[in-house]
């Protein structure tokens, strides 16, 4: 039977041609949509969950209330014992300190008297650990403008336009001006080794990255580091999977009256980053939505037209002896097919063009030198996502949508008149 | 000096026996005749109660007038070489862990000294209060079986960190034992008391006062606990210069 109506399909162009070209074209168009939606949005995921959220991050609760001012006399301390503990309760995760302050960078002249001066944004990261993976998802090796990695404590990277504003060459000293965790006036020399450019639009203006350690004798902060980041170790942000982690911790340590004992926060939970995770999740249903039915109209009116065109050949099968049921569902078998070809053809086609942009991306960097919100940390450059979905994802409009509009053109075949046949056959 | 002294105090002891009649303005002069002097070396400790832990900063000052001022930190070991000079309206600071003189200026005036309840500009504005402040008196009130007069001083010049403040006058050590200090909008800023009033060289001090920054929340306040305090000491002029900043 099935053999048989492939042979017709393919026999009988005008049977498939349309129907198979429509269902390609939608299906690579919902693949590549799909994917570049999904890439866009993983991206500035990690972006954001890299420069400040983590997909996960735990803080004390007097830290999460005023966590705007980057309160480090309230951070966590004893952050190896807490980090350890997170590790043997959630292995899927990799868990890594951060220490978030700010302040001004004083360059010196060669009398030490100051030459130039400027605020700061610092993160101190964990780079130096043995088997920390920050320099691999803060992607320095590509970002990295000039010179080289920090290998000591006291090496910083500044970002290009921050060291570009105080005249600073590589191999100069820097000294942090700011504030200890016990709000005391610190001074602490760094040397520059390195410049570099995120690419996340204004996010890096005044950014300045040290290793933790450096950060801690800065501002001493002894084991104590402000936040403790976590993300899973595919990269991949997973909303429900996250957001079920973070229940659990809070449950877990929601019994202390303690401002001070730790508390966690999902990537959902800041920056308004829950309403961007909501706004993915709703235009890719939409979006399908939306091609599904599209499709389904398009394919029911071109198998009314088939309809017309088959008008004859579905007679003499009737007349034949074929019942109605049974040429309706053979009509649906065919569809079936065609529905599969379509979609095997525009998946190949949809992830194509979605390799090509993940490798290429859309560079939107003109647009984003505009912004001058540092809260939602978003690529400069839009690249595409080829995700194991992308593979099947197709089949769901794709089939679907062919065989609903063979169903629905389909319904003529039961409003024939048995009686009629004959005279129209040799009409 | 001393002969001085004993003439205000006279004056004021018979102003006072006179039913009250002291003026506002007495009132001030005496104050900033006890808080003030030509010169001052004193070694203390300031206790700044965090949300955490106490932490203890031990210091020694050099002060003459208004204009001049050395300090030198001497402990905890993190802050102990760590030195400050004072220069009219000028503040540098000096680390040795980097072995850099910075000037303080601007918004970073407005920072805690050392994590205290206490901001640099607080530092730096000790002229007399009769220089600063217009006063008038609202009224007296007893406060632990003793009297005081309460002042309200509103600025008469401009720029300064608390343009009012409420004051609680002692009325035998003319000492402000509470003091309120509000912002141009009324806003208070900050609080500060003092105890341990002693006899100093013929005047009447403070040996603990204890600041509050009202807008830091659950601030538990800073003690600064004077040890030791010369008034009118000789200080050499060398002791107020950059180079003795890196010494």
């Amino acid at each position: 039977m099935i053999g048989f109506l492939i042979k017709g399909i393919i026999r009988d162009r005008t049977r498939s041609f349309f129907p198979v070209l429509v269902v390609t074209l939608t299906v690579a168009m919902i693949i590549f949509f799909q994917g570049f939606l999904t890439g866009i949005m993983n991206s500035m995921f990690l972006d954001s969950a890299v420069v400040s959220t983590g997909h996960v991050k735990v803080m004390t609760r007097a830290y999460k209330e005023d966590s705007q001012l980057l309160p480090n006399d309230l951070a966590l301390l004893d952050t190896d014992q807490i980090i350890n503990e997170l590790q043997k309760d959630y292995p899927d995760y990799f868990w890594t300190p951060r220490i978030t302050f700010g302040g001004l960078l004083d360059v010196p002249d060669e009398k030490g008297e100051t030459r130039a001066q400027g605020p700061v944004y610092a993160l101190g990261v964990d780079f130096l650990s043995t088997d920390s993976r920050q320099f691999e998802i803060w992607k320095l090796d590509n970002r990295l403008a000039n010179g080289r990695l920090p290998e000591v404590p006291e090496e910083v990277l500044l970002s290009t336009t921050l060291a570009n504003r105080l005249d600073l060459s590589l191999g100069e000293t820097v000294t942090l001006i700011g504030s200890t965790m016990y709000n005391a006036f610190t001074t602490y020399n760094f040397t520059v080794v390195g410049t570099f450019k995120l690419n996340l639009g204004p996010v890096d203006k005044q950014m300045m990255l040290v290793d933790i350690e450096g950060a801690r004798m800065a501002l001493d902060m002894k084991s104590a580091a402000s936040e403790i980041l976590g993300f899973t170790e595919t990269l991949l942000y997973e909303d429900k999977a996250t957001v079920a982690l973070r229940k659990r911790y809070n449950e877990n340590h929601g019994a202390s009256a303690d401002i001070f004992s730790p508390t966690m926060m999902a990537l959902r939970d800041a920056n308004q980053m829950g309403t961007m995770v909501d706004f993915s999740n709703a235009a890719i249903v939409i979006m399908l939505a939306v091609f599904l039915v599209i499709v389904m109209i398009v394919l029911w009116n071109m198998g009314l037209m088939n309809g017309l065109r088959r008008y004859g050949e579905i007679g003499m099968r009737l007349a034949m002896g074929e019942s109605k049921g049974q040429v309706y569902r053979s009509m649906i078998v065919e569809s079936v097919i065609i529905g599969f070809i379509g979609t095997v053809l525009g998946t190949a086609m949809g992830l194509g063009i979605t390799y090509y942009m993940q490798e290429v991306g859309l560079d939107y960097s003109s647009a984003m030198e505009g912004l001058t919100s540092t809260d939602i940390i978003m690529s400069n450059v839009f690249y595409a996502q080829v995700t194991p979905e992308l593979y099947y994802i197709g089949f769901i409009p794709g089939v679907l949508a062919t065989v609903l509009g063979t169903m629905m053109a389909g319904r003529a075949i039961y409003k024939r008149e048995m009686a009629q046949l004959f005279k129209e056959l040799e009409a | 000096m001393k002969m001085r002294r004993t003439m205000v105090f006279l004056i004021l002891a018979f102003a006072i026996g006179q039913d009250g009649a002291i003026s506002v303005q007495e009132i001030i002069q005496a104050m900033d005749n006890n808080l003030n002097a030509k010169s001052r070396v004193i070694t203390s400790k300031m206790v700044v109660h965090g949300r955490r832990s106490s932490r203890t900063i031990e210091s020694k000052n050099w002060v003459v007038g208004t204009n001049l001022a050395f300090t030198e930190y001497l402990s905890p070991p993190r802050e102990a070489g760590t030195k400050m000079l004072k220069l009219d309206d000028k503040l540098w600071t000096y680390s040795p862990q980097t072995d850099r003189v910075i000037q303080i200026s601007g918004h970073m005036l407005r920072q805690s000294v050392m994590g205290s309840d206490m901001s640099y500009n607080d530092m730096m504005e000790d002229r007399p209060l009769t220089d600063l402040y217009d006063a008038t008196l609202e009224g007296s009130v007893e406060i632990d079986g003793r009297d005081h007069w309460i002042l309200f001083l509103e600025a008469k010049v401009k720029g300064l960190s608390y343009p009012k403040r409420r004051a609680w006058i002692d009325k035998e050590w003319f000492l402000p034992m509470k003091e309120e200090l509000y912002a141009k909008s009324g806003k208070l800023l900050k609080t500060s008391t003092m105890d341990g009033i002693k006899k100093v060289q013929d005047r009447w001090f403070p040996s603990r006062f204890i600041f509050r920054d009202e807008l830091k929340r659950n601030s538990k306040g800073t003690e600064w606990v004077i040890n030791e305090i010369e008034f009118n000491a000789e200080i050499p002029e060398g002791r107020f210069s950059k180079a003795r900043l890196r010494k």
